[in-house]
């Protein structure tokens, strides 16, 4: 069994009672809502992914298939009028903080009316209204920016904070480092979350570095590292929670990792080699809608047929979502260059 | 122009990872560093199977740290090691910038000579893969304009071969541009290990009304262009400079003497493009007084590229782009 696997399987994992008053904590709306949003991150991938196979789609695309609970159990835990800034794996992020998946839809098709008029595609979809300050396709690349947003949200004495989202490749860059240096340094209302999907590419994580959790990073500088059960909405709830109320108060930053697994290639073309067939098998065992659904059962907050009929709708939701958005208006070429600089 | 004595047809990828195999087999100094290219073959496949006969040392996969990979290039190459780095996408080399441009370009001059810096830096370049903004730049200017290093840009398969061995031979840190668009494209390549000398432009179709200047995939197009207006009776000659820094002035100063008339064609974008460079040059010479109309440049957008298929190809010059552009400039001046 892979480390990580026993991890999720032991030591991570939630006492039941901690989960269970994590549940009796959270409104019915609000936990139905989670579920809302994983299964339509779910078809959203999945539908993506089918229009690619059609030829539908020109680029690339990262699927969060099997890692939706880091995402959406990490916004849950802020306010809409918080921040996030994510990555070019961010489909999840993007549902979770509100989008409007007609309009990201269009956006990975490259439509016209899409979130970013089909100039940025799915590996930068941002959502500037709804406090989605976007993805980024440069590994590492949100970090630094991610100071300044901290930065600004201290100067201008906002009671807000920012979400920071990463991949587990991305804390080797140099950026990752400066950044939490600078956001320990001064204090600011930055979660930094590692969605440890435990490759970056075909890099394992034991490979790429000699710390067995990323979480360890953050005692360099001096911040919370927490190593959370990403394939568990609840737990990643609970803890960026914590983590969100100390960002909020004003003690400073903290590093999140949800340890989590990808199930599709790393994009479009992915042969797999670097990994085996029994791992990726292992990790479905660990699926976050599916540990999710059990348990909302378990706790009764909602019975089966209640389950099938929010999945069915957001499936309907989604289907609904890529029909309109097939049928956009393409953008056209005639005034690229004026709409480079602001006016 | 060149003809290289085989029957032997390969891609440039193939060539390219060919080049990488014979140099290493032959110098053991040679290794590869960069993400993804060990058992994952690199991002396009470069490097596929490589890892297999050199192991894990010469073919070495390293977390996603590309000023470290370009650090650890620039050690190795003080050292006496001649590292060829992979950074997977050319628009990562913004991150590699302070180990290329302040160290490898500057110490052999701050040091008075006394060392060299014989490192490679393989960039995959250009648009036309639906990746947006931050996957398809063509950012050559920046190292044209940087004294101490090299850029190379091969735009055929013999090309690409003979040209990474030179660079690879070469005691210089070289950035060496390899299309993405070309990867697929075929063409005669020798099996033997061969080298081509650097800073030689190649005439890749003669003709006498019109000069056109490119590399890369815009070279290609340019050619596919030049045979359009052939049937219109306009006879394009065609150079390929090859290497960029440092530029074969002769080959376009004697070009356009020739025919009186000059369209540079490239991806980059136009402000503070090569294209600029270029122009200068024949202003400065004596090929200046036989221009017969003013020089024309054909470049990227000043945009950043858009991901939708529309907008990335108005990005960029296109075939039927530089078939407009030397067919006005045919007349021009007329
Ligand atoms: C600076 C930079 N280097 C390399 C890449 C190519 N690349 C894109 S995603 C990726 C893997 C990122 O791994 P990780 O941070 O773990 O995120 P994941 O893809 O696993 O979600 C790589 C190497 C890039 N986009 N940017
Ligand atoms: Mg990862």
């Amino acid at each position: 069994m892979p480390v990580h696997t026993k991890d999720v399987s032991n030591e991570l994992q939630l006492d039941p009672k901690i989960r269970k008053q994590i549940v009796q904590r959270l409104s019915k709306e609000k936990l139905q809502k989670m579920l809302e949003q994983m299964f339509l991150t779910r078809f959203f991938e999945e539908n993506a992914e089918a229009l690619y196979m059609r030829g539908l789609v020109h680029g690339t695309m990262h699927l969060s298939i099997g890692m939706e609970a880091s995402p959406i159990g990490s916004i849950a835990a802020i306010r809409d009028d918080d921040y996030i800034l994510h990555h070019h794996r961010g489909h999840g992020h993007t549902i979770a903080k509100g989008a409007d998946i007609t309009l990201m839809m269009g956006e990975f098709i490259g439509k016209e009316p899409g979130y970013c008029r089909g100039r940025g595609g799915s590996m930068h979809i941002a959502d500037i209204a709804g406090r989605n300050l976007g993805a980024t396709g440069i590994v590492g690349g949100g970090l630094p920016t991610a100071v300044g947003i901290g930065l600004a949200l201290q100067m201008k004495k906002t009671d807000n904070i920012l979400l920071c989202f990463f991949g587990d490749g991305a804390t080797n860059e140099g950026s990752f480092h400066e950044a939490l240096n600078m956001a320990a340094l001064w204090k600011l209302p930055i979660v930094f979350i590692c969605d440890n999907n435990q490759y970056g590419m075909s890099m394992a994580v034991e490979r790429a570095m000699t710390v067995h959790h990323i979480s360890q990073r953050a005692a360099a500088y001096n911040i919370p590292g927490v190593t959370v059960d990403g394939n568990d909405v609840l737990a990643v709830y609970d803890k960026v929670s914590e983590a969100a109320m100390r960002a909020r108060s004003g003690e400073g930053p903290t590093l999140v990792e949800n340890l989590t697994y990808r199930w599709r290639g790393h994009s479009k073309s992915d042969r797999n080699l670097y990994r085996t067939q029994e791992e990726i098998e292992e990790w479905k065992q660990f699926d976050p809608i599916i540990r999710y659904t059990g348990w909302l059962q378990e706790y009764k907050v909602l019975s089966e047929d209640e389950i099938d009929s929010i999945e069915q709708s957001a499936k309907e939701s989604i289907n609904k979502a890529t029909e309109t958005a097939l049928a956009f208006p393409e953008p056209t070429p005639e005034n690229l260059e004026a709409e480079v600089f602001a006016p | 122009m060149t003809n290289p004595e085989t029957k032997r047809e390969i891609t440039m990828l193939e060539a390219v990872r060919e080049a990488l195999v014979q140099e290493m087999r032959r110098d053991e100094n040679v290794f590869l560093i960069g993400e993804d290219i060990g058992v994952y073959g690199g991002a396009f496949g470069v490097s596929k199977g490589m890892q297999e006969e050199f192991g894990m040392e010469r073919v070495r996969d390293t977390p996603i740290s590309e000023a470290g990979i370009a650090g650890a290039c620039v050690g190795a190459a003080l050292m006496g090691m001649r590292p060829v780095g992979e950074v997977m996408f050319m628009d990562f080399l913004t991150l590699m910038m302070d180990q290329l441009v302040n160290q490898a370009a500057k110490i052999r001059v701050m040091f008075g000579g006394k060392v060299s810096i014989p490192l490679v830096m393989r960039a995959p370049y250009g648009s036309g893969t639906g990746a947006a903004a931050q996957h398809c730049q063509s950012l050559e200017s920046w190292f044209i304009s940087t004294p101490g290093i090299k850029v190379i840009c091969p735009s055929t398969p013999y090309d690409a071969k003979g040209l990474l061995v030179s660079a690879i031979r070469d005691n210089n840190p070289v950035v060496f541009m390899e299309n993405k668009l070309l990867y697929k494209a075929k063409g005669f390549v020798p099996e033997d290990l061969y080298t081509l000398p650097i800073s030689k432009g190649d005439v890749k179709r003669e003709g006498k009304d019109m000069t056109i200047f490119s590399y890369g995939v815009t070279a290609q197009r340019s050619l596919e262009a030049a045979e359009i207006l052939a049937k219109e009776g306009i006879d394009i000659e065609v150079i390929d400079p090859r290497t960029l820094k440092p530029l074969d002035k002769d080959l376009v100063i004697q070009s356009v003497s020739k025919t009186g008339r000059l369209l540079i064609v490239h991806e980059a974008t136009k402000t503070g493009g090569f294209a600029g460079e270029v122009t200068s040059v024949v202003c400065e010479s004596e090929a200046f007084d036989r221009l017969d109309a003013p020089i024309k440049r054909l470049c990227g957008l000043d945009i950043p590229i858009p991901y939708n298929r529309t907008l990335e190809k108005a990005a960029t010059p296109q075939v039927e782009d530089i078939v407009k552009a030397a067919r006005s400039l045919a007349i021009e001046g007329r």
